[in-house]
């Protein structure tokens, strides 16, 4: 430990590191993690300014995602993902039905909010419990198989869990047009509705949506009560993770996933250590369902469909697998390809391109259209394909490179050292 | 010990940093609130004023979606006096000129459905929260247009629906922010009904296979009803799986049942596969009781008629509206022509009744808020409650302030049986007129649901 901290500062010349530090843990954290720790909450306190840095009514403006919605789904997506990678990422089950439990958190949610009160509190608690119950259930059942096995059985329940919900149990999904929050629900904390008015989540008379406007000039931020609620959530749960990842729990997590075999040799069962990091990582997903329904009072069936649960991995793989920020990254970038890049309509690049000579125009423009708008998917893939080939570790390996190659250290790997003394020699 | 070190720079440091501290307050006070809102969201501000397009731009509807789009952009086209004015010069009301909306110029976002309720309302937030739509229009399902609608509700936005066909969307979901210009299955049934019975007589047995979803049911529910009363009888009805590709299996049941007509509550790709399984079974060339064995679909369109290729031939169906209706019918759908020829002009087809539909709603919301004068939702929804209009395609048309429908003449179509390009693949049988496919607003199809107020939002 004393090893550790005498090195660390010279990683990281940030004056501001705390003297207690030293001192060993906070929070029974590493100084690392705790750095980490606090650079998720200062992300999660400025979000609503760094994602706006383009004055409002501006033709960069398109790029903003700072808006409530948006930053709902980074922080709730961020969730989603930080317990597929306790999954995935620690003990490697590969799971593809992960959507499952985020439908079936936020389906119990919004019955909460429809049978008891619209206080968001008891609809996130029970998304929790009745997601964590029937990850207890799919995973008793799909850890029996490993490999792709495995992977398949869970896909198969989400895809079953998804036609049940879309068909089957209509009277209790609503089916196709989902669930919504009606004035007549029989609220039984709740003093009743006046007949026609709107039913809005609250946290004791917080309302989700309200939002405050600060404008610098030609800057408009919006602070919004439900993004904050989100974000606080998500920095409780990104902090059980990373406690998670430091437990001998999360050791012998590890172990699973690099030798199996080794581990019944040695006498331990590992049946129980997955069963129960897929138990966690399902009551994440009924976290993030939950949220879901907390900040946009609507279930549909689609959220179940097995393209959102590949899309779970995705964020996983993109931001990097088994590392505790990557996950919150990955499902950042896909988020904000999904709403921003497929905003961009060719009227939009005429708009942009309008300096160009007529021709030149319009060639630009049919060069760039197929990657935006409904093309996003496009680009998404081909961003998704770069950065497997070029960077198996994620986003998270693209950045420590950029580090070393800014930093031109001694420390740095060797192609970097040639550099970093040429540019030495230099000064 | 204390050591205290003050330098020049850190001392400067401080002040400056106080001094921006203390000047933050002023700058959220005064003006820069004042023009932020007049008491409803998104008031638009200087001299533009944006709409939302939400339509399916990936997924099973994407041809509707992209039609859909077309329509909307020559609809702001024609509001900001460009191109040849379309139905603003067959319109009954005349008050828009070509200066946009209220003389703002129409500006537009758009956005991709999905065709999932979730994607269609993040779509739709970001509409509202971050470009500032002032009214979202589009969607080519009816779960989106039941989800979007609500969240407009919330929002306190104008909702227009696009292509949304079941009776939930102004029956049980109906909402006060919330219009719907499109027919619904209702009267699709209560259209088709006297035709069917015309056509292939009143002592009939029908088998429904039914797409298993909420638009599914209310379909074979109406359908249903509506051909009961006129003396058919309901043999069996049977729920299909939204995903089926192959529908065979259903098919086959049919040929062991005592019925001669089969009906297919389908939609899409769906539908597609299940006209071209039936007519593979020779179902079209069955006799059954001594009759002819038929098809019926009851919702039709021209994207699903273009998939289904020769099987469509001789196959009755329900249409919203259809871009031959003034040629063939004569002056009473004027408007018809018109949007043809725009649309025409520009994109060298004509449009599909989705297109029509989002186009009508376009210069329906643009036309309520000039009378109105006001872009307050709560204003434009007045005007547009009880409105009767005229010269937009379908003749007479009433939005009825009970539930937000519009009640007009439903055609009923045919597929033409040797069709001279891909865009001619139907022909017209009869219009059914809007009073016999009126209902009450509390008709049990459409019960459960309350308008409720509508919300001007911040």
């Amino acid at each position: 430990m004393t090893d550790q901290a005498q090195h660390a500062p010279a990683a990281t010349p940030k004056p501001a590191a705390p003297a207690r530090a030293k001192g060993g843990s906070l929070l029974g954290l590493g100084r690392k993690d705790f750095m980490l720790l606090l650079f998720v909450a200062a992300l999660i306190l400025f979000a609503p300014f760094l994602l706006n840095p383009f004055p409002a009514g501006s033709a960069m403006a398109q790029f903003n995602a700072g808006y409530p919605d948006l930053m709902q789904r980074f922080v709730i997506f961020g969730i989603f993902a930080i317990g597929f990678n306790i999954l995935f990422g620690l003990t490697g089950y590969l799971s593809f039905g992960h959507a499952a439990f985020l439908g079936v958190g936020s389906y119990a949610g919004i019955w909460m909010m429809k049978l008891l009160t619209l206080n968001v509190i008891p609809a996130i608690v029970a998304s929790v419990v009745v997601a964590g119950l029937f990850s207890l259930v799919v995973g008793f059942i799909s850890l029996r198989r490993s490999g792709i096995y495995f992977s398949i059985l869970t896909l198969a329940f989400a895809m079953m869990s998804y036609a049940l919900a879309y068909s089957v149990l209509t009277p209790i999904t609503g089916g196709e047009t989902g669930l919504q929050l009606k004035y007549f629900d029989p609220r039984v904390l709740d003093a009743p509705l006046e007949a026609g008015v709107t039913p809005r989540a609250n946290l004791f008379g917080i309302d989700m949506q309200a939002s405050t406007n600060m404008r610098f000039g030609a800057w408009i931020f919006t602070l919004n009560a439900g993004y904050y609620i989100a974000g606080v959530v998500m920095l409780i749960a990104f902090y059980l993770s990373i406690r998670l990842f430091r437990s001998p729990f999360g050791m012998m997590l590890r172990a699973v996933k690099s030798n199996q075999n080794r581990l019944n040799y040695t006498g331990i069962s590992p049946k129980p250590y997955t069963l129960a990091a897929f138990v966690i990582s399902g009551m994440y997903a009924g976290l993030a369902g939950g949220l879901l329904v907390a900040m946009d009072t609507q279930v549909g069936a689609e959220r179940m469909f097995w393209t959102a649960s590949g899309e779970v991995v995705l964020m996983t793989i993109l931001g990097g697998a088994g590392t505790l920020i990557g996950p919150v990254l990955g499902s950042g970038f896909i988020k904000y390809f999904e709403n921003i890049v497929s905003k961009i309509n060719e009227s939009t690049l005429n708009a942009w391109f309008s300096f160009l000579p007529d021709g030149l125009q319009d060639v630009v423009v049919a060069i760039i259209y197929p990657f935006v708008g409904k093309g996003w998917h496009l680009t998404l893939g081909l961003l998704f394909m770069a950065v497997v080939i070029f960077l198996p570790g994620g986003l998270v390996q693209g950045g420590q490179k950029l580090v070393t190659v800014f930093r031109r250290d001694r420390k740095s790997a060797d192609a970097e050292k040639a550099a970093a003394e040429q540019r030495q020699t230099q000064e | 010990m204390t050591k205290s070190n003050f330098t020049r720079r850190g001392v400067l440091k401080t002040g400056a940093t106080a001094g921006a501290g203390l000047a933050v307050p002023t700058v959220f006070t005064g003006a820069v609130w004042a023009d932020g809102h007049t008491g409803f969201t998104n008031a638009p501000q200087g001299d533009t004023v944006t709409l939302g397009f939400n339509v399916p731009q990936s997924g099973p509807y994407a041809d509707e979606g992209a039609d859909e789009l077309r329509a909307f952009e020559l609809a702001v086209e024609h509001l900001n006096g460009e191109g040849d004015g379309g139905m603003l010069q067959t319109f009954s009301e005349k008050n828009l000129d070509g200066t946009g909306i209220l003389g703002k110029k129409v500006a537009f976002v758009t956005g991709d459905t999905q065709t999932k309720s979730d994607a269609a309302r993040a779509s739709a937030r970001s509409m509202i929260e971050k470009d500032g739509a002032i009214m979202v229009s589009g969607g080519s399902s009816s779960g989106v247009a039941v989800a979007v609608q609500a969240l407009c509700q919330e929002a306190g936005i104008i909702f227009m629906a696009g292509l949304t066909h079941s009776n939930d969307t102004t029956g049980k979901d109906k909402k006060a922010n919330g219009f719907r210009h499109f027919f619904n299955s209702y009267m699709s049934g209560a259209a088709l009904a006297p035709i069917l019975a015309a056509q292939y007589g009143e002592d009939r047995k029908a088998y429904h296979l039914t797409a298993d979803y909420n638009w599914g049911y209310t379909t074979q529910e109406a359908v249903q009803s509506s051909t009961e009363a006129m003396g058919w009888e309901t043999v069996n009805s049977v729920l299909t799986p939204l995903t089926q590709t192959d529908f065979s299996s259903y098919i086959a049941p049919v040929l062991q049942s005592d019925a001669d007509i089969l009906v297919l509550n389908h939609y899409g790709g769906n539908m597609v596969n299940s006209l071209t399984n039936a007519v593979q079974f020779g179902l079209r060339d069955r006799e059954v009781n001594g009759k002819k064995f038929e098809i019926v679909v009851p919702l039709y369109s021209e994207l699903m008629a273009r998939g289904a290729g020769e099987n469509i031939a001789g196959i009755l169906g329900s249409q919203n509206w259809d871009w031959k209706l003034e040629n063939e019918l004569g002056e009473r759908y004027s408007g018809t022509n018109a949007f043809v020829k725009s649309f025409g002009e520009k994109y060298g087809f004509p449009p599909s009744q989705a297109a029509h539909t989002c186009y009508v709603q376009t210069l329906l919301y643009a036309d309520a808020v000039t009378r109105a004068g006001s872009f307050n939702p709560c204003a434009v929804a007045e005007a547009l409650e009880g409105f009767e209009f005229d010269g937009l395609g379908n003749g007479p048309t009433l939005y009825r302030a009970d539930d937000h429908q519009c009640f007009k003449d439903v055609v009923v179509v045919r597929g033409k049986e040797s069709p001279e390009n891909e865009f001619d693949l139907v022909e017209i049988v009869e219009v059914t007129p809007a009073d016999q496919v009126t209902y009450e607003p509390d008709h049990p199809q459409f019960a459960g649901g309350s308008l409720g107020e509508c919300n001007p939002g911040a």
